[in-house]
């Protein structure tokens, strides 16, 4: 390695102080927001270091909107998308990995599409669609469109042509069948990518919110993005003591979630980026 | 007119009603009701509905919270749409042209069968019922809602600044110059010329129009006709009123520049960053548990007469409802409204309680007694105005909306703003003329 | 390879259940927008009917779609190259032995598991004018308050910032992994050879991470188009139109005015954006990225 000279040295510190600067930056709202929620509202915009804590913008962020009916129905909706997805993708990966058949390539390129073109994009669309399904104003029709994942498709395909041949053959030599090979060999060693894929699609999906806006209407189906937005602009204006409690209480698991598992978070995200 | 004499003949009615009903099954209604403003008022209706069914036990009442105001006339729409429309609904005031449009709704008139009943609908501040009624046919008007979470513009003004510019503290601007002189008062700069507290503001995102009518009224100008299919956003009453706004930020540089955030404008008074601001009646009680300081409530100021628009939600009644369903609903509202029950929801959420009679219940006397400010919003509702609402009217609205703030923030003078907002707002309008 | 009739009927069999909910809500919306912006949108009684190019026509003469069009041309001109920029140089920072660089990964990607609508509400206090934190801090420098989205002329950039601090951290991930993947060697045998550091990065690590940025650089555009969520809150699309881009404002004409025939021919533009994007994609990237 280089030995740092003068100059270097120099250089070096000013990198650290601006990416110290910029991660500050970067950290700000959330350090704004944590702030704010835990002081009296007189406090929310001078930032005294005598300031008195207190849960009080908790309690009147929960009482003032049906906060605990949102968390379960954004819980709801992760996981049928989640689970939907792994199963669609697992199923369409494999076929497309491991098999030949006519129509399989412009088929692959149908299905990449969608990476281009997001299901917000379609809302009109789609709105009308599932009008015409009967399920406006349902968490499956917040979550159908997505479903069906080209990324998670494009993901496990790749994954799985790593996987070596002489696994698969000794497979069936103990007497699997095509689809017993999938399960027993290929979904254990794409688990990786699936924990990958899923990170990526739970902080997707907690996070989406036009769709979710546009097709739901009520509190028994609306996920917490787009309570959160109701909640917020009321005609009485902003409180940001009680809004930036509401904005940690719904982002508390996936922000808890993300600083236990922080090293598995990004890593995730770095596999499911590698093409 | 005998008030006693028609809440007795109300009631008996009701009670005649629900011996007659105790006999058949109950009644089912569905109610969309939508939030907008804080506080527990899920647990407020609730427990409203539940002591009426108390009373009427031949009624079942089924309260859908339904979001916002948006999300309420969206629900609305998509359920009619798609043949399952509630019974009941409150809704914006401005919302009833789409549900007429839509041929969603009944008129009241229709349902209205006793004397009891009309005189009910009589009862009502006429200021809250220029938003619920259109021209009718044969003459007279249809009401299409019943007034319920309703509020008005008010302007509030911090004391303290007024003492410390040499103002009277308990004395608010009058009229326009006197608004213009004070808030050149109230406005104070530091050495490098940065202005550090402005003397009035009036916010102009989300529903500018809304704020626009506080001027363009006490300018003697009105926006639309009665029946939704006019605009006069280019005459030169309304030109005027813009022009004042304007003027306040860009020639007297005593109101803040660009579009003011509605959302922030109480926390920027809050902040002592502004002497006076004017936002909805549904605020008071927000101002007067987080102003560290004394503040007062007046009327807006006047220019050639005093006004404001009104604003807010009302009662609904559905085509899809039965006959049953339609005079249970009646009876419900009839309820919902009783002077009790109006002045009780008024203490309880800052709207304005939407009759004459609700105003001289004992429990209203008591809390204006300790609280005066509530009769700023009652006295100033002799000089209101329906809020703007057209046919297409969220378009129409942009239209306008866009117009006020192209001017405000110096894209276009008044005058050719409003009129390229009424050009817009002809061209949206002329299929319903 | 799995071969044969029998297999090739299980593929397919496989690969169905994705297919029939890609085709219903992904290529079925594409023609359907296609074919809807050419009807009416049916009001009350009235159904609707084949107007030809009619939704066109008052698009085009709609001067909102074109201020719209423009900011979001704007919107993206200002959010690509910066995001990509940043992404790329915090990967770099945050790879380098800078003290606490796994504390910096954290924060610079802390934005991307935040929710945009809860985050934008932190955002509009950032920009409120007078004690808002930018005016505070602007303050110490003796500057005055500057309303900074309610002015036509910094409310597009406010939001443009607020999408690089959403955005950044997330594509700085994908540089991460590629810089992993660059043999050590490389370095090693540039520091003998004496090559600097500036030198080494413009002439090896950039020219390797090419296939990333095009990656990259690929998502922003399609966010640049997508991500809208902060305008609900920070802006709504004011000050008079100056921060609404195409699908806020399709949102607007959709299921505001519920006006479905010209936003289905506003989607058709926006579509045509993302396919000259994709086709962009596949220009450039012939050589370079491979999806086999």
């Amino acid at each position: 390695m280089t030995r740092l000279g003068g100059e270097n040295r120099l250089s070096f510190s000013l990198e650290t102080l601006g990416a110290w600067l910029l991660g500050l930056l970067w950290l700000a709202p959330l350090l704004y927001a944590v702030w704010t929620a835990f002081h009296p509202g007189e406090y929310a915009t001078n930032f005294v270091l005598t300031a008195p804590l207190t849960l009080q913008n908790f309690v009147a962020a929960w009482n003032a909107a049906p906060f605990a009916t949102y968390f379960v129905n954004t819980m709801v909706l992760v996981s049928f998308i989640l689970i939907g997805q792994l199963v669609l993708s697992t199923l369409a990966a494999f076929a497309f990995a491991r098999f030949a058949f006519s129509g399989r390539d412009l088929l692959f390129y149908l299905v990449l599409i969608q990476l281009m073109i997001t299901p917000d994009v379609l809302a009109v669309e789609n709105y009308r669609t599932m009008y015409a399904l009967g399920l406006v104003d349902t968490i499956t029709a917040i979550g159908l469109p997505y479903i069906a994942s080209a990324f998670g498709i494009f993901l496990l395909r790749q994954t799985f042509k790593t996987v070596p041949r002489e696994l698969e053959d000794a497979a069936r030599v103990e007497g699997c069948g095509t689809l017993g090979v999938l399960w027993r060999v290929y979904v254990p060693l794409a688990r990786p990518t699936y924990i990958a894929y899923g990170l990526v699609s739970v902080s997707f999906h907690w996070n989406n919110f036009l769709w979710p806006l546009i097709i739901t209407n009520s509190v028994s189906t609306r996920p917490l993005t787009v309570g959160l937005s109701v909640f917020s602009s009321t005609d009485q204006g902003i409180d940001w003591s009680v809004i930036t409690a509401a904005t940690l209480m719904t982002s508390a698991p996936l922000l808890v979630g993300f600083l236990l598992f922080q090293r598995q978070f990004v890593q995730s995200f770095m596999r499911a980026g590698i093409r | 007119m005998n008030l006693a004499k028609i809440l007795r003949t109300t009631a008996m009615a009701a009670a005649f009603a629900a011996m007659a009903g105790a006999a058949q099954a109950a009644t089912e209604l569905t109610f969309y009701y939508p939030i907008a403003v804080g506080g527990a008022v899920t647990k407020i209706i609730d427990g409203m509905t539940a002591d009426f069914e108390k009373a009427n036990p031949d009624i079942k009442i089924k309260p859908v919270y339904a979001g916002s105001y948006q999300d309420t006339i969206t629900k609305i729409m998509t359920a009619v749409k798609g043949g399952d429309a509630p019974q009941l609904a409150v809704a914006l005031s401005t919302d009833m042209f789409t549900l007429i449009d839509e041929d969603a709704i009944v008129p009241f008139d229709e349902m209205a069968k006793t004397d009891a009943d009309k005189a009910w609908m009589k009862s009502f501040y006429p200021g809250f019922m220029a938003n619920s009624q259109t021209p009718a046919k044969a003459g007279g008007m249809t009401t299409w809602g019943i007034p319920f979470q309703r509020s008005t513009i008010v302007l509030y003004w911090n004391k303290e600044m007024f003492k410390e510019a040499g103002l009277d503290p308990e004395v608010p601007p009058k009229t326009w110059a006197e608004m213009t002189a004070m808030a050149t008062k109230l406005t104070k700069r530091d050495a490098s010329g940065n202005v550090t507290q402005w003397g009035v503001q009036i916010p102009s995102s989300g529903f500018p129009y809304w704020l626009f009518q506080g001027l363009t009224t006490p300018n003697d100008a009105m926006l639309m006709n009665a029946a939704g299919t006019e605009t006069y956003f280019d005459k030169p009453g309304v030109i005027e009123a813009l022009q004042y706004w304007v003027d306040l930020s860009r020639k007297e540089k005593v109101h803040p520049p660009g579009i003011v955030e509605w959302g922030t404008t109480p926390k920027d008074f809050f902040e002592k960053k502004v002497a006076i601001i004017w936002t909805t009646t549904g605020n008071l009680t927000n101002v007067k548990d987080n102003a560290k300081f004394p503040f007062g409530v007046g009327m807006l100021p006047a220019n050639k007469r005093l006004g404001s628009p009104t604003g807010g939600g009302n009662f609904y009644v559905f085509k899809k409802a039965s006959p049953e369903q339609r005079a249970a609903a009646l009876r419900f509202i009839e309820w919902m409204t009783s002077p009790e029950r109006a002045a009780a929801w008024s203490i309880a959420t800052g709207y304005v309680a939407v009759s004459p009679a609700a105003w001289e219940t004992p429990a209203m006397k008591a809390y204006v007694k300790d609280f005066a400010a509530p009769l700023v919003a009652r006295d100033q509702l002799q000089y209101a105005v329906a809020e703007l609402s057209t046919h297409d009217n969220q378009r129409v609205t942009k239209a306008l909306n866009d117009g006020l703030q192209a001017a405000l923030t110096g894209a276009k003078s008044p005058a050719d703003a409003m009129k390229d907002a009424q050009r817009e707002a002809d061209r949206i309008l002329k299929d319903y003329r | 390879m799995l071969t044969g009739r029998r297999n090739a009927f299980l593929a397919w069999l496989l690969v169905l259940p994705a297919s029939v909910l890609l085709v219903v809500f992904t290529h079925y919306p594409v023609i359907g927008t296609a074919w809807h912006s050419f009807m009416s949108t049916p009001r009350g009684r009235r159904p609707a009917r084949f107007v030809g190019l009619e939704n066109y026509q008052t698009m085009l003469a709609d001067p909102i779609f074109w201020k719209a069009f423009y900011n979001n041309l704007i919107y993206a001109a200002g959010t690509i190259p910066l995001s990509v920029a940043l992404a790329l140089a915090m990967a770099v920072l945050v790879s380098s032995r800078i003290p606490g660089r796994g504390l910096l990964r954290m924060a610079y990607f802390t934005p991307t598991v935040l929710p945009m609508i809860a985050v934008a509400n932190i955002w509009l206090f950032f920009y409120t004018p007078g004690y808002g934190l930018l005016d505070q801090f602007l303050a110490l420098f003796g500057l005055g308050g500057t309303n900074w989205l309610g002015s036509p002329d910094t409310a597009l950039w406010c939001v443009i910032v607020v999408s690089i601090w959403k955005e950044a951290g997330f594509f700085m991930i994908f540089y991460l992994a590629a810089l992993q993947q660059i043999p050590p060697d490389l370095r090693e045998a540039a520091a003998i050879e004496g090559s600097g550091r500036w030198y080494f990065f413009r002439r090896v690590t950039l020219p390797l991470l090419m296939p990333t940025t095009l990656f990259i650089t690929i998502n922003a555009v399609i966010n640049a188009f997508r991500l809208v969520d902060h305008i609900f809150i920070l802006t709504r699309g004011g000050p008079d139109n100056a921060t609404s881009v195409l699908l806020f404002y399709i949102y607007e004409i959709g299921f505001k005015f519920w006006d479905e025939g010209l936003a289905s021919a506003m989607t058709i533009v926006l579509l045509a954006v993302l396919a000259a994007t994709a086709i962009a994609q596949f220009v450039f990237a012939e050589k370079r990225v491979h999806y086999q």
